[in-house]
């Protein structure tokens, strides 16, 4: 299944936030997008999962999700949103009660999830026992209970601290190398982009518009940071957003 | 060290934090019970200020031997606890109502806004006439006496749950109802039951206020007899009854929130 948007426009009141968006979201890709703060790119993933309308224009979901499919498009959000009452089993199971799979089935698919992100053991826990990059591995592991058609991932990592944040960020290579899936990953983290993404679109400062799509070739389980191709896209992905994040910086301010 | 302008940095931080002592709560009631003890004893306070709490024992013990203990405590309780079962849950439920649709919000907090500062005791006599002399008016009493505070309490709780939680739960599909039940409720539990603490203490108070209007047994009747009779310590050994109830109350809560907030650590 593919995700397009043709020609979003959206506005909170007077305030204008996104401008004509077009993007296609292409089978089996990871689709990054970067831009300064306030830029509208977290509501374009809302919009992307049906959870904002926007005021213009349209997303599309083009063909059928696939087989076993519970839930096309899931959401991982950047503060876990874990249920704090629920153990991790517990969590990764709110998302299938409603889709009658069978008590059997049910357990199978958690213990399957729960492997695959390397928290079998933590199964009984509650959230608050875990920690930051615990809670988001379980947040993880509830959207793959669902095989996502498309996974929304909001800033996933913004909230953790860097050595976790690199930790993850391998642990997400290493579940789409197994088993690709599509992706759009929001980040205001360049570094992130360029490791995760096929595709980096590009969003001005308000009113967010596509300013340049970056794609970048090198296989994810092969990308080092080091690497001097990877590096060049980065610095010119910087020398785009720098102006940008100057200026909404500064306009922030006089809101 | 030696160096005059070489010193400890002086510590400031600490306090603000009480942590639990146990027994402490105890030993203030024994001291006070004491002193009035040893002070009635001494005849430093007289008879007709205070009355001797091994004396008001002793009425506690003729009371519980009598059988008429149970005559008075087992009507209170029934009244009590029909009164209060139905306030708190019509009241949760309206609760949650008023917190989810935003017609039955604004129709429904300018309502109880208008109703949560009437003294229930003053309406009595209107629920004597809408649900007769006997125990309906009490159960009325006391339910429309829990009702408010509970509804307040649980819509102010709902309103505090995490949208984020909310959002979540319709990210992946959840019908209206799994969210409501398995995310909004479990979510507003804890302003819920301290709203309860509350709304359970009123319930006894109302029981009290009702049973001294009219009622042939009951605690709040033994209290006004012997009140209008000027026996202080059978007064007080009733007074003693209602304070026990409110710790019971009070410590079956607890009881509730360790079990169903144990997630909160």
């Amino acid at each position: 299944m593919e995700l397009r948007l043709e020609n979003v426009c959206h506005a909170y009141g007077e305030t204008e936030v996104l401008r004509d968006i077009t993007l296609t979201v292409p089978r089996g890709r990871i689709v990054c997008i970067v831009g300064p703060s306030g830029c509208g790119k977290s509501t374009l993933l809302r919009m992307m999962g049906g959870l904002e309308r926007p005021d213009r224009g349209e997303v599309l979901q083009v063909g059928a999700p696939p087989q076993g499919c519970l839930n096309p498009l899931t959401y991982v959000f950047q503060d876990f949103a874990l249920l704090p009452w629920r153990s991790v089993e517990g969590n990764v199971a709110l998302a299938l009660e409603d889709h009658r799979t069978g008590r059997a089935r049910q357990a199978e698919i958690i213990s399957d999830v729960l492997s695959r992100t390397n928290l079998t053991e933590f199964a009984r826990a509650l959230p608050r026992q875990l920690s930051g990059g615990m809670k988001q591995r379980v947040a993880i592991a509830r959207a793959l209970a669902v095989n996502p058609a498309v996974m929304l991932l909001d800033e996933p990592l913004s909230a953790l601290d860097a050595q976790t944040r690199a930790l993850l960020m391998d642990d997400l290579v290493g579940l789409w190398t197994r088993a690709p899936f599509t992706a759009v990953y929001v980040t205001h983290n360049l570094a992130e982009a360029v490791r995760l993404g096929h595709q980096i679109v590009v969003l001005s400062r308000r009113p967010g518009q596509i300013r340049e799509v970056v794609e970048i070739d090198a296989p994810l389980e092969a990308r080092d940071n080091a690497d001097p191709a990877l590096e060049a896209k980065r610095e010119h992905l910087w020398t785009l957003m720098r102006d940008e994040a100057r200026a909404a910086d500064a306009e922030l301010s006089h809101v | 060290m030696s160096d005059p302008n070489t010193r400890p940095v002086p510590f400031r931080g600490g306090g603000f934090a009480p942590r639990p002592r146990r027994g402490i709560g105890l030993i203030v009631f024994i001291a006070l019970i004491a002193l009035a003890e040893i002070g009635t004893r001494t005849g430093w306070i007289t008879a007709l200020t205070l009355p001797r709490p091994s004396d008001v024992l002793a009425t506690f013990g003729e009371l519980w031997n009598s059988g008429l203990l149970f005559k008075h405590l087992q009507p209170s309780l029934t009244r009590l606890i029909v009164g209060a079962t139905l306030g708190a849950s019509v009241g949760i439920s309206v609760g949650v109502l008023i917190a989810l649709f935003s017609y039955i919000r604004a129709g429904l907090v300018p309502l109880v806004a208008a109703l949560f500062p009437i003294p229930k005791i003053a309406l009595l006599p209107l629920f004597v006439i809408w649900f007769g002399i006997d125990e309906g008016s009490k159960y009325a009493l006391i339910a429309f006496g829990t009702f408010t505070p509970t509804v307040v309490a649980t819509y102010g709780a709902v309103d505090n749950v995490d949208r984020g939680l909310i959002r979540m739960g319709q990210s992946f599909g959840l019908t209206w109802f799994s969210i409501v039940r398995k995310i909004v409720l479990p979510g507003a539990m804890p302003g819920i039951l301290s709203g309860l603490r509350v709304s359970l203490a009123i319930a006894i108070i109302l029981l009290v206020a009702a049973e001294m209007l009219g009622a042939e047994y009951g605690i709040g009747a033994y209290i006004l007899e012997a009140g209008s009779l000027y026996d202080l310590e059978r007064l007080f050994a009733g007074v003693v009854i209602l304070s026990i109830l409110g710790v019971l109350v009070s410590a079956g809560i607890t009881r509730v929130e360790k079990r169903v907030l144990r997630w909160r650590g």
